[in-house]
């Protein structure tokens, strides 16, 4: 490179920087691509189908002589399952995020948290086998349904798989705490655990919140472990031990299916966008959220 | 009386968050506990190194985990130079604009695409309209844009965490942006680009559903021997045979799922030790 | 840090080498013919079954496999984009005008038999139900066995396949379907969902009350099978190999491949050891019924 002239290098430069100011903007271009793609795909369906009817028809017969792409039992078992796996996920992952930050030593704060790194690392697919394979002979049993293959265990292994994701991100909202609060609180003669309390969670809400936020977005995407164990049954749950299937796993069960181009395939890509519609929502509120927390 | 009271009552929250702790954790190591005392009694050599016999009840899973290694070589391949490129762009020449808030808009909403969604994208773009067809450069196009954010994010709070000291003290000698990043920058930050992009591999090795209508074949009679073939790869195979194929025996299941869950965690634990090793080298 | 570098280096090089290794092995396979089977979910296990005896026999061809449905074989059988298609129907108007349209002419082998059996416990009377009350009792219509002829004074327990099963689908096509309008009925509410076909020959052979539908390679004396009936004026047939050849047996059908290529050699190789007597000794060893 030096033996090129003094032009020849500033071009050589400005070829590179340009690359890297190419490579900048490359996301910007990928999901204008995906929302585009999707939308097109989703609007040739919906000229044919009435949207009304899509979002809040009660029966999905995709493949009668008069097709019916109704979508509300999967946007309702989508939903059952992501609040279930919530319930069981925030408090869960809250706390242990708060015992790594305040309560455990460093040896065990580094091991926990490389532990729960690679909980974060097993595959849902693992997770959905073992799930089919364990959980779902339990939960039948326990409870005396006539199936375990339910809502209610695809939130236990959904919630397993947004644990890690709650537990890292509010870890750091916690850490970032700056440690004037804390001895301010400890002088006024407060607990620890009314230090914790009173002061940490109130100023780590926000990433909290947007821990939460990411957890549920985590949650909706997930795909192969709910196809393995929520059961699959395209009607509107009356109970969380009522088997369920939700919008990823539509898709993902029937796309080998169809026929590419018919209206079953463009089905199927509007149930995309709206899965792409709903996570980015989801991302945006949660990054306003960890925005907040970073202005601490 | 009531400092006492106060100290006593902190013992049962605190108690929550053992407990909670335990929760967590105890799932893992029940998980990886179950795969390996299930698993371990199917794997011999034979088990890795042969083709499946039987209708895939007997034999081996070598070509799902030649797949699995051929798709990921290829997306690190197609990912990471553009991944590290953007991350350049973002953490040392962005300015503080509308282009930047956008860009970072962007990659947050790449990062929460689910992955079925970006199967589909990559059925539509790269198998049909592209006419890559069923095969491993579709599937690892698809991982790749799939994995962009993270690789972006990894890359930049790596580059992040070099000192800004450094680059003034290098550009008031005179050097140019590009020569200071090159020379400076990223030679500091390669251990933090390094973990974070292994990290991000465990995580490519494991996903099924982007590869789901973009790579992968229930089975293929032969080893793949160019970009253009369809593979059997390690999760989809085990996806098929624990829900499609009658009749597997159940150890043969769970050998495969350690497989998959050893090179998964195998590679994840390669990163989390270099992380620990460049800590403690840590220079500045 | 030099040292991790190397270390990955390194291992990088082994992969790289591992893989020249496997292309030096399998690049000789390259000039040789590749067949491409697509189609129906149903068939998918019988037909890579096939397709690894037939390679122990012609060592020279490449064969992949993709699941998918019936439509999908023909849609890409049509399109191109594969040699052969797997199918448990046969091929409909649209697909054959479609066909026609692009000048793809398709040749149709039936390859195979596909039968469920329906069974009860040993202690049960009833010996044969009507496709109607069949349907009734899976969608819950009939609840005690008292309403059918013969039958005892106790609760009926529906057994069914898990959803995700080609059983399930193929039994509430054949079964649940048949009615009028649009909106097909669903398997009863109580009906227990099983994870293997085991599972429910297990269950049946247990439970007096229970009834179940099997694939009919799983038969045997420990449960006793219904015969069934198209309507109530016909024949109670029992699932044999012979009624259900026949196409006596209501609850089966054929499994077929389709080509439009039939005089190129590697697809006539596959299509002759398919129908071989080999290949049909392969098609009795799964729960399928064999042509011959």
């Amino acid at each position: 490179m030096y033996y090129f002239g003094k032009n020849m290098r500033k071009i050589l430069y400005i070829i590179i920087e340009s690359i890297i100011f190419f490579c900048g903007i490359l996301s910007i271009i990928f999901v204008i691509l995906i929302f585009g793609f999707l939308f097109k795909e989703s609007f040739v369906f919906l000229k044919n189908y009435n949207i009304v009817k899509f979002l809040f028809g009660r029966f999905w017969y995709p493949t009668l002589e008069t097709a019916l792409f109704g979508i509300l039992p999967f946007i309702c078992g989508s939903v059952l399952v992501s609040v279930g796996a919530c319930i069981i996920a925030v408090p869960i992952g809250i706390m242990t995020a708060l015992f790594i930050s305040e309560v455990a030593s460093k040896n065990i704060r580094n091991i926990l948290k490389s532990l729960i790194e690679l909980m974060a690392a097993i595959p849902s697919i693992v997770i959905g086998f073992i799930g089919m394979a364990t959980i779902v002979p339990i939960v039948k049993n326990v409870f005396s349904i006539p199936t375990g293959l339910t809502a209610f265990t695809g939130s236990l292994m959904l919630a397993f798989m947004a644990i890690p994701t709650i537990v890292t991100i509010s870890e750091d909202a916690i850490h970032s705490v700056p440690w004037q609060y804390r001895e301010g609180a400890l002088a006024l003669g407060a607990t620890k655990w009314q230090m914790m309390k009173i002061v940490i969670l109130k100023i780590a809400m926000p990433g909290i919140m947007g821990a939460i936020m990411l957890g549920i977005g985590r949650v909706v995407g997930e795909t192969m472990a709910v196809i393995m164990i929520t059961g699959n049954a395209a009607h509107i749950p009356t109970s969380i031990f009522d088997p369920v299937r939700t919008l990823t796993a539509t898709i993902a069960t029937e796309m080998g299916e169809t026929v590419k181009g018919g209206i079953h395939y463009k089905s199927l890509f509007a149930i995309g966008f709206v899965l792409f519609i709903i996570t980015f929502i989801v991302n945006f509120i949660a990054d306003i959220f960890l925005k907040k927390n970073k202005n601490l | 009386m009531i400092k006492l009271n106060s100290k006593f009552s902190q013992k049962i929250p605190f108690f929550f968050l053992y407990a909670a702790t335990i929760l967590t954790i105890i799932p893992v190591i029940t998980i990886i506990f179950v795969i390996i005392k299930n698993g371990l009694s199917a794997i011999n050599w034979e088990f890795l190194t042969s083709m499946p016999r039987d209708g895939m009840r007997a034999g081996g899973i070598f070509p799902a985990i030649l797949g699995t290694f051929f798709i990921i070589l290829l997306t690190i391949i197609f990912v990471f130079p553009i991944g590290i490129c953007a991350a350049i762009y973002l953490n040392e020449y962005a300015k503080n604009n509308l282009l930047t808030r956008v860009i970072n808009l962007a990659i947050i909403n790449l990062a929460g695409i689910p992955s079925v969604v970006y199967g589909l994208f990559g059925l539509g773009v790269f198998v049909i309209f592209f006419k890559l067809g069923v095969s491993v450069v579709s599937g690892a196009l698809t991982l790749s844009i799939m994995e962009l954010p993270v690789v972006i994010t990894t890359t930049r709070s790596a580059l992040n965490s070099v000192p800004y000291s450094f680059r003034e003290a290098s550009l008031s000698l005179g050097i140019s942006r590009w020569l200071t990043i090159r020379h400076i920058v990223l030679p500091n930050a390669v251990p933090g680009i390094l973990t974070g992009s292994i990290l991000s591999i465990a995580r490519i090795s494991g996903e099924t559903a982007p590869v789901l209508f973009t790579a992968s074949a229930l089975y293929v009679s032969y080893l793949p021997h160019s970009m253009f073939d369809q593979v059997m790869i390690l999760p989809y195979h085990l996806y098929v045979i624990s829900t499609q194929v009658p009749n597997v025996r159940k150890d043969m299941i769970y050998a495969t799922a350690f497989v998959l869950l050893i090179l998964v965690l195998g590679i994840s634990c390669i990163a989390i030790v270099a992380r620990i090793y460049f800590k403690r080298r840590k220079k500045w | 840090m030099k040292k991790i570098v190397i270390f990955f280096i390194v291992i990088f090089f082994c992969i790289a080498i591992l893989y020249l290794l496997i292309f030096k092995n399998t690049v000789k396979n390259k000039s040789y013919e590749s067949i491409q089977i697509k189609g129906s979910d149903t068939i998918v296990s019988l037909v890579q079954l096939w397709a690894e005896c037939f390679i122990k026999k012609y060592p020279m061809y490449n064969i992949s496999i993709i699941g998918g449905g019936s439509g999908v074989g023909f849609a890409s059988l049509i399109n191109g984009t594969c040699d052969i298609a797997m199918s448990s129907r046969q091929v409909n108007k649209n697909e054959k005008l479609l066909a026609y349209n692009n000048n793809v002419n398709l040749t149709e082998f039936k390859v195979g038999l596909d039968g469920l059996a329906v069974i009860v416990n040993k202690n049960n009377p009833v010996s044969g139900l009507t496709l109607k009350q069949l349907r009734d009792i899976f969608v819950g219509k009939i609840v005690n066995w008292k309403e059918i002829h013969c039958g005892k004074n106790e609760k009926i327990v529906v057994l069914s396949r898990e959803s995700n099963s080609g059983t399930y689908v193929f039994f509430k096509e054949c079964i649940l379907k048949k009615n009028e309008g649009n909106i097909c009925h669903e398997f009863s509410i109580h009906s227990l969902m099983m994870a293997s076909s085991q599972a429910i020959h297990h269950e049946v052979s247990q439970n007096s009350n229970a009834i179940g539908y099997i694939g009919m390679g799983f038969l045997d004396n420990k449960v006793k099978v219904i015969a069934i009936a198209a309507n109530k004026t016909s024949k109670y047939i029992y699932p044999t190999i012979k009624n259900v050849k026949n196409n006596l047996y209501p609850i089966s059908r054929p499994l077929y491949l389709y080509t439009k290529d039939i005089k190129k050699t590697s697809i006539k190789n596959f299509i002759e050891y398919v129908l071989s007597v080999d290949g049909q000794k392969i098609t009795s060893r799964t729960d399928f019924v064999s042509i011959i």
